[in-house]
C-alpha cells in the first residue's frame, strides 16, 4: 500500500470489519487453547496462532490507520499478486528441500535417520514435503495467477476490498499452521488431508473467501463471456471446497484439544480418502493448472487458442468423468469389485479429456513454434504440457487392474506422481511466474534469459533423472515382490527389495537437487528483475496495457 | 455471435470473442480425439456389460455381476486353494519325516524343504538374524559352527518350536543376572572378571593383579553356567567364552556392558503361529546353512 500511485477507496469499510472480528474471535479461542488446552500440541498451536491473529488485526486496523484506506492505482489490484508470485518461489524452495531431505533419508536411512529428534525423520517429514510442494507452492500459484488471470480477462478489478488480502495471508497462516503440527506430530493420517479439525476449518474459512473474490470479480466483468480460464479456475475453487469440507468431516475430541476422530470408518473412509486424493490431483494440480495454461500459453506465444470447442468439450468432459476415478487407488482392496471396475473404466474415459488440454495447448504454438528455439519460457510451457500428456496417459494405464497389480505401492506410483508434479505443475508455474514477473513489476523482461536457460535445463534433467529413475525402481519392486519360484514360495524377502532400490534412491535424490537448484536460481533472477535495472535484458515480454481501450 | 475474425496466420476463423488479446480459433474437434474417446466409453460400456460393474436399481440386490460371473475374492480363494493342494503331499511328506536325514534321502522332498525353509526364513526370521542369516548384534550368525542351545536337527527344531525365553511353557530359558545394574558386583570387579574372560580367548596385555582377581571372581560367579574353562554350557544356552565369537559384541566396552546389564535375548515361539511341517521346513533349511551337527553331538561339548 505504500505504492506511489496510491488512491483513496470508496469502502463502507465492512470487509475490514468483518476481517477484524475474524481475528478478534479466532484470537479469543487461541487464547483459550493456549491456556486450556488438552495436549502440549494444542497449546504450542494456540500460542502460534494467537500471535496470527494478533498480526492479522494490527495489519487490518493499519489499513485504515492513515484517514481511510488507500488502494494502488489503476484498473486492477496487483499487490497481492506480487505477494503471491514471491509466496509461491519461497515455498518452492523449502518444499523441494524437504523433497531433496526425504530422498536422501530414503537412500541413506542409516546415517540419516535421527533417534533422538523424531521431528527430522521421514514420518513426519513427508507431509511437509507433500503439502508444501502441493498446498503451499502449487496453492499459491494458482491463488495468483488466478487473481491475475481473471481481472485481465474480465477487465475488472479483484472483487471484496481487503478480501484478497485476507485470502493471501489466511491461505499462508494455514499452511504454518498445518507444517507445524505435522512436525509435532499432529495429523488426521489421511494422505493430503493432514491437517486437524481446527486447521480444516480455518482453511474453510479461507477458502469460501477466495471463492467470494473469484466470483465477485467475475460478476463485475465488462467482457461479454466468461474466458475458459476462468472455468477451469471455478471448477478448482468449487470442488477443492466440496472435496475438503467432505473428507475432513471429523469429530474433535476436545474443543480445545488436537485429536479428532473421522465419522467414517472402515472401507468407507478409504472410499472417501481416495475420491479426495484422487479429485485433489484432478481439480487442484490438473483443472487449476490447465487454468494457467488456458491464459498464459496463448499471452506469451501471440496465438489465439487452437479450439474453442475443444476447450468446451473437454472441459465438461473432464470434470464429469473425473470425480468418478478415485476407486482406483484402491484395486485389490476390501472395496467391491463392481467399485474398483466403475473407478477404473472412468478413468479409461479420462483418458481423451485430460488430452484435450494438451492438444489445445500444444497446438495454440501453431505458427509460433519458433519461439520454441528462441524463449526459454515458451518451452518451459510447452515441456510442461508434454509432461501433462504423459501423465495423462499414465495414470489411465496404472488404473487398469492387472498392470495396478504390478504397479501399486511401488516407486512406478513416486515416479508417475512427479512427472506430473515437477514436470507438469512444476514447470507451468514457473513459465507462468516468468511470465507474470515483469508485467507486474513493470519490467521489460527477466533480468536474464541465460539464468531462465539455465532454470529449464536443471529442472527438466532433475526430472529425467528422477523419473529414469523411479520407473526402473518401481518395476523392479513389482517384479520381485510377485516373483515366485516353481514350487510357489516368494523368490525375495521384503529386505532385499529394499536393498535392490538403493542406487535408484540415490539417483533420485540427485534429480531432486537438480530440479531444486533451478528453482533457487530462479529465485534469483526473480530477485535481481524486481530490485534491478532490466533495460539490457534479452527476456522481451510483450507489455501488459493498464489500462484498455475501449471498443 | 461477435463479429467474424479471421486469423491470418492460419487463415481459421476464430469464435469473435476477444480476451486480453486472447482469441480462439472455431476448429473443430479432432477427429482421432473424438473418436477414440469414444472406443473408450464404448470399451468401458463392454467392461461393464461383462465385470461387477454398478450398484443395482433400488429394489434389486446388490450389484450388476458381469455376464461372466467373474469375482475376485473367488478367483483369490481358488488361486489359494490350488497352491495349497498342490503342495499338501510335500507338507504331508515333511510331518512324517522324523529326521534330517529321512528329508534328505528324498531329492524332491528336500527341495521342497529347503524353499519353504527359505521362504519362510525370509518372511519371519531374516528381520533379526538377516536376509543371508549373518545375524547382528545380539541376535546369533546361524551360519557358523556355534551353538548356543545345540546345532542339532532336533535342537534347532525345538527352538524354533518353543522359542528362548518366550511366553510358551516349554521354552529355553535362563537368565544371566545384571551383575552391575543389580548390584551384584563393583565397576571395578566386572572389569576385572571382564579382562580375564577377554583372556580365555587369547586377549593378552592385561594387567597381572587384575587378572588374577577377575579368575576368582569368574570361579565364585561364572562356572556355574559357562563352566570352569569358560566352555559354556548348551543346556542352558550359556555361551562358550573361549572362541572369540560374541553374541554381545567382543569389544571390552561391550563385554563390560554385557556383564553389567545380564542380556536377556528372546526369540518368539513359532509353535501355533507356523504349522509343523513349515516349522521342520525351517529347521532343515537352517540345519543346512553350514553349521548343522550330528544328533550325538555331546552335550555341553565345546565348540572347537
Amino acid at each position: 500500500m505504500s505504492h506511489a500511485t496510491a488512491m483513496p477507496v470508496k469502502s463502507s469499510g465492512l470487509d475490514g470489519m468483518l476481517i477484524g472480528l475474524i481475528c478478534i474471535l479466532g484470537a479469543f479461542w487461541s487464547l483459550m487453547a493456549a491456556a486450556r488446552g488438552v495436549d502440549p500440541q494444542m497449546v504450542a498451536h494456540g500460542w502460534l496462532m494467537l500471535g496470527g491473529f494478533i498480526i492479522g488485526l494490527v495489519l487490518v486496523v493499519n489499513a485504515y490507520s492513515a484517514n481511510g484506506r488507500v488502494e494502488e492505482a489503476g484498473l486492477y489490484h496487483d499487490n497481492v499478486i506480487k505477494a503471491g508470485a514471491i509466496a509461491t518461489i519461497f515455498w518452492a524452495i523449502i518444499g523441494l528441500s524437504v523433497g531433496v531431505i526425504i530422498a536422501l533419508q530414503l537412500a541413506f536411512p542409516n546415517e540419516l535417520y535421527f533417534s533422538e529428534a523424531g521431528f527430522l525423520n521421514f514420518g513426519r517429514l513427508r507431509p511437509v514435503h507433500t503439502s508444501a510442494v502441493v498446498f503451499a507452492f502449487g496453492g499459491n500459484a494458482l491463488i495468483a495467477t488466478s487473481f491475475y488471470v481473471v481481472q485481465r480477462t474480465s477487465r475488472a478489478r479483484l472483487a471484496g476490498g481487503l478480501w484478497p488480502w485476507f485470502v493471501f495471508w489466511g491461505y499462508q497462516f494455514f499452511i504454518i499452521i498445518a507444517a507445524s503440527g505435522y512436525v509435532m506430530g499432529v495429523t488426521q493420517a489421511q494422505e493430503y488431508a493432514e491437517p486437524e479439525w481446527y486447521a480444516d476449518i480455518w482453511l474453510t474459512i479461507v477458502w469460501v473467501a477466495y471463492l467470494l473474490v473469484f466470483l465477485g470479480t467475475l460478476w463485475k466483468r465488462k467482457e461479454p463471456h466468461i474466458y475458459v480460464a476462468n472455468w477451469f479456475y471455478l471448477a478448482f475453487i468449487v470442488t477443492i471446497a466440496v472435496l475438503h469440507l467432505v473428507n475432513n468431516l471429523s469429530i474433535p475430541v476436545d474443543p480445545f484439544g488436537s485429536f479428532s476422530y473421522r465419522v467414517f470408518s472402515g472401507v468407507q473412509n478409504a472410499l472417501t480418502q481416495w475420491w479426495y486424493g484422487h479429485n485433489a490431483v484432478g481439480f487442484f494440480l490438473t483443472a487449476g493448472f490447465l487454468g494457467i495454461m488456458y491464459y498464459f500459453i496463448p499471452k506469451r506465444v501471440n496465438r489465439p487458442i487452437y479450439s474453442y470447442r475443444l476447450s468446451i468439450v473437454h472441459f465438461w468432459t473432464l470434470i464429469f468423468i473425473y470425480i468418478w476415478a478415485g476407486p482406483h487407488h484402491l484395486h485389490y482392496t476390501a472395496l467391491p469389485e463392481w467399485a474398483q471396475t466403475l473407478g477404473m473404466t472412468f478413468s479409461i474415459m479420462l483418458w481423451m479429456p485430460s488430452w484435450g488440454g494438451m492438444i489445445n495447448g500444444l497446438m495454440t504454438l501453431s505458427g509460433a513454434w519458433d519461439k520454441l528455439r528462441t524463449d526459454p519460457v515458451v518451452r518451459m510451457l510447452v515441456v510442461s504440457v508434454a509432461f501433462y500428456g504423459m501423465s495423462t496417459f499414465e495414470g489411465p494405464l496404472m488404473s487398469i487392474r492387472s498392470v495396478n497389480a504390478l504397479s501399486h505401492y511401488t516407486d512406478w506410483t513416486i515416479g508417475h506422481v512427479h512427472s506430473g508434479a515437477l514436470g507438469w505443475v512444476g514447470m507451468i508455474s514457473f513459465g507462468a511466474i516468468y511470465c507474470m514477473v515483469p508485467w507486474l513489476w513493470k519490467k521489460k523482461g527477466m533480468w536474464s534469459r541465460a539464468l531462465i536457460e539455465w532454470h529449464f535445463w536443471l529442472a527438466t534433467l532433475g526430472i529425467l533423472l528422477y523419473i529414469a529413475a523411479m520407473w526402473p525402481s518401481g518395476i523392479t519392486q513389482g517384479l520381485m515382490w510377485r516373483a515366485y519360484n516353481d514350487l510357489g514360495f516368494l523368490e525375495y524377502s521384503f529386505i532385499e527389495t529394499v536393498e535392490a532400490m538403493h542406487p535408484y534412491y540415490i539417483i533420485r535424490a540427485g534429480g531432486g537437487l537438480l530440479f531444486l537448484s533451478g528453482a533457487i536460481v530462479m529465485a534469483f533472477n526473480m530477485y535481481k528483475t524486481i530490485t534491478g535495472d532490466v533495460s539490457e535484458t534479452e527476456d522481451v515480454v510483450t507489455p501488459q496495457p493498464r489500462a484498455i481501450p475501449a471498443e | 455471435m461477435s463479429e467474424k475474425h479471421i486469423d491470418q496466420e492460419t487463415g481459421t476463423e476464430t469464435t469473435g470473442h476477444e480476451w486480453d488479446g486472447i482469441r480462439e480459433l472455431d476448429n473443430p474437434l479432432p477427429r482421432w480425439w473424438l473418436w477414440i474417446f469414444y472406443a473408450c466409453i464404448a470399451w468401458s460400456v463392454v467392461y461393464w456389460v461383462l465385470m461387477p460393474a454398478w450398484p443395482a436399481p433400488p429394489g434389486m440386490q446388490g450389484f450388476t455381476e458381469g455376464v461372466i460371473g467373474n469375482s475376485e475374492r473367488v478367483n483369490v480363494a481358488e488361486d489359494m486353494n490350488a497352491l495349497q493342494s498342490s503342495r499338501s503331499d510335500h507338507f504331508a511328506q515333511l510331518q512324517a519325516a522324523g529326521s534330517y536325514d529321512a528329508i534328505e534321502a528324498d531329492p524332491a522332498l528336500f527341495r521342497f524343504a529347503l524353499a519353504a525353509g527359505q521362504s519362510n526364513f525370509a518372511n519371519f526370521c531374516a528381520t533379526c538374524h538377516g536376509a543371508g542369516a549373518q545375524g547382528f548384534t545380539g541376535y546369533p550368525n546361524l551360519n557358523d559352527d556355534v551353538w548356543l542351545w545345540g546345532g542339532s536337527f532336533d535342537d534347532i527344531r525345538t527352538t524354533l518350536q518353543y522359542g528362548i525365553r518366550s511366553d510358551h511353557a516349554e521354552t529355553r530359558y535362563s537368565q544371566m543376572p545384571a551383575f552391575g545394574a543389580d548390584g551384584l558386583l563393583s565397576r571395578e570387579e566386572i572389569r576385572n572378571v571382564r579382562d580375564y574372560v577377554l583372556s580365555l580367548s587369547g586377549g593378552t596385555g592385561f594387567d597381572a593383579a587384575a587378572l588374577n582377581a577377575g579368575a576368582e571372581i569368574f570361579a565364585s560367579q561364572c562356572v556355574s553356567c559357562h563352566g570352569d574353562q569358560g566352555q559354556g554350557d548348551r543346556t542352558q544356552g550359556a555361551p562358550n567364552l573361549t572362541d572369540a565369537i560374541w553374541l554381545y559384541g567382543g569389544s571390552p566396552e561391550q563385554v563390560e556392558n554385557t556383564i553389567w546389564r545380564g542380556p536377556f535375548g528372546v526369540m518368539p515361539a513359532w509353535e501355533g503361529r507356523l504349522n509343523d511341517p513349515t516349522i521342520t521346513a525351517l529347521a532343515t533349511y537352517v540345519y543346512s546353512l553350514g553349521g548343522g551337527e550330528a544328533e550325538t553331538a555331546p552335550e555341553g561339548a565345546a565348540g572347537e
